[in-house]
């Protein structure tokens, strides 16, 4: 069935999303944690009255302006994009992101609007305590600006709070709560918000290593690191925990996609996790080929992970596509044949109401209601169509593991040198430091590859998938946009740079 | 002695007076929100109006031909399926 779909077409729509998604999450970790981070610093500043720190908080203030400025609205797009390209999936849940998103929106802002001005404008226009005040509320505003799009994209991962509703093919929230609060909804917040503050520490970690190499606003970089020290140093700690949390989740809901980040084919008892491997690009589920070129696994890590236990069995891919009879695993071709039930069920019951014949209408809503928890699964074509691009997984997070591993080592370094006093002196970690913000966008990317690479073909999580997701367009039509995208946020990111670039030169002005 | 009483401007005047000079004070401000409009202008004066329609809203008046015409798309699959049953039976 999934090849009357145009797969170019889809496969281009994917990719515009991707590369807006991607340009647009090189703004946001910034903002997000930038903003705690200027919070934190000017109430420094109202509490010392140090010049010093006023100098420092504006220096601050002043780049992150820069990168709100520039970010701001290159997300709309991706709304765009939801109604022309993924007219489908936006029609089928409407109902549950439609109104959220557009109140979230108007509240931001509000919100923002109302206490970025003051932030601002506010030295010595509007009352210390107040001043201080917005610059805290535009920490919560951007941050809480963040809250439904998370938990719309956890949703769209674990699927809960709902019930498919046949006469107006949509999607709709039972259970407000359930859907808000999931425990993967929660996980995806906190885990994108830590990560996005450990991203600002980064930030500041890299241009204040740049002026104490240069021997410029020396004072201002060491007061700067001391405080991105401890928040970075606090966030990455919280930012792994979280991440293992995640993890655990993902074993449980998605365990097709933490087979896939791990490049695990075979299902095995104390199942390890490759600490550094690389992929065979050339396996395949129904091939014999080795899985890697060569791979060093910790033992049992990975079964820890996904079950809090050493010896507990991790499905493998395998496992899931042709099912395991040993540990009650159901392969993809038997969801697939009830998909195709709910499918076949769902065009009948309409058919029969269309002519007026209810009790046939009844019977057949019935049976699609028995399988339509399994209705994504009708769409594919075989069994193999369930596993996703798992180099790209593996490879993506495997990255983000590992500098996710080295950024609390790297904080505590330099928290460890600057209460010894001895920074300046540490040339090569300060040399080093000036790219810990492109490591830290590096990880950042690679964690949402991870998230949404790994959980393909899905754009609901067993529900509904990409190809059936989209609008039947031209490909012609997704490719012009693209490049004129590709443009656009190039020329916002030149932008970006430049300006930052600029006002990191010039430094700190004086009062 | 005269007294001499200053008359402080009302709360809205004082906002508007606060965001004019907060915006005549700007320099670099000045710089990001011209880039700010021009980005606007592109997003919703360009890519929006003439590259963006939303597909379901441009097509369809109602909501009812909207939901049927996503039924319609999947399930298609199936409809093809049983077109061709029947054909084969023909």
């Amino acid at each position: 069935m999934i090849e009357n779909f145009d797969l170019t077409m889809v496969n281009w729509a994917r990719a515009q999303f991707a590369l807006t998604a991607m340009y647009h999450w090189l703004f946001v970790p910034l903002t997000l944690g930038l903003s705690w981070l200027v919070a934190f610093y000017h109430t420094i500043y109202v509490k010392t009255g140090s010049e010093e720190w006023k100098r420092l908080t504006k220096f601050w203030m002043k780049l992150f302006g820069v990168n709100f400025a520039i970010g701001v609205a290159t997300g709309i797009i991706m709304e765009f994009e939801f109604g022309t390209n993924w007219s489908n999936y936006s029609w089928m849940v409407g109902d549950i992101f439609g109104a959220p998103l557009a109140i979230e929106g108007i509240i931001a802002f509000f919100l923002e609007a109302t206490f970025f001005a003051v932030m601002f404008f506010g030295w010595n226009r509007v009352s210390k305590k107040f001043h201080l005040f917005s610059t805290w509320m535009v920490a919560v505003g951007s941050n809480m600006s963040a809250v439904w799009i998370l938990v719309a994209n956890a949703w769209m991962q674990y699927p809960v709070g709902q019930a498919f509703n046949p006469d107006t093919a949509r999607f709709e929230m039972q259970n407000f709560f359930e859907v808000a609060f999931s425990p993967y909804a929660v996980s995806k917040f906190t885990h994108t918000t830590s990560s996005s503050m450990l991203v600002a520490a980064l930030f500041i970690l890299s241009i204040s290593s740049w002026f104490l190499l240069r021997g410029r606003h020396v004072i201002m970089a060491k007061r700067s690191i001391v405080v991105a020290s401890v928040f970075g140093l606090v966030a990455s700690i919280f930012v792994v925990f979280n991440g293992d949390e995640s993890a655990y989740q993902i074993a449980e809901v998605q365990p097709m996609k933490l087979a896939a980040f791990e490049g695990l084919w075979d299902g095995e008892n104390s199942a390890g996790l490759v600490a550094l491997g690389i992929v065979n690009r050339d396996k395949r589920v129904d091939n014999e080929e080795e899985p890697f070129e060569f791979e060093f696994r910790i033992p049992g890590l990975l079964s820890l992970m996904a079950n809090r236990s050493f010896g507990s069995f991790v499905p493998g891919i395998k496992d899931l596509v042709y099912g395991n009879e040993e540990y009650n695993i159901v392969g993809a071709a038997q969801k697939m044949e009830r998909g195709k039930v709910a499918i076949s069920n769902l065009d009948a019951y309409k058919q029969a109401l269309k002519s007026g014949d209810q009790a046939t209408a009844d019977i057949h809503l019935a049976t699609f209601n028995e399988h339509k928890e399994f209705l994504g699964y009708g769409f594919l074509e075989k069994p193999e169509d369930t596993v996703p691009p798992v180099a790209l997984s593996f490879n993506a997070f495997h990255i983000m593991v590992a500098l996710g591993s080295l950024f609390p080592l790297v904080f505590f370094a330099y928290l460890y040198f600057s209460l010894k006093g001895t920074l300046e002196n540490k040339k090569l970690l300060l040399g080093g430091g000036t790219v810990l913000y492109i490591l830290g966008l590096v990880a950042s990317q690679a964690g949402w590859v991870v998230a949404e690479v790994g959980r393909q073909p899905w754009a609901i999580q067993g529900l509904l998938p990409v190809t059936v997701a989209r609008t039947n367009l031209t490909t012609g039509t997704v490719q012009t946009t693209f490049y004129m995208f590709l443009i656009l946020f190039t020329l916002l990111l030149l932008a970006e740079i430049s300006i930052m670039a600029k006002q990191v030169s010039i430094g700190p002005e004086e009062d | 002695m005269e007294q001499i009483i200053v008359k402080q401007p009302s709360l809205p005047i004082r906002i508007y007076r606060f965001y004019l000079d907060g915006f005549r004070q700007m320099t670099l401000g000045k710089t990001l929100w011209k880039i700010i409009f021009i980005k606007l202008l592109i997003i919703f004066g360009v890519l929006k109006l003439f590259f963006f329609p939303d597909f379901l809203a441009t097509n369809f008046t109602t909501d009812k031909d909207r939901a049927d015409y996503v039924i319609d798309q999947i399930t298609q699959s199936v409809q093809v399926t049983n077109t061709l049953e029947k054909g084969d039976q023909l």
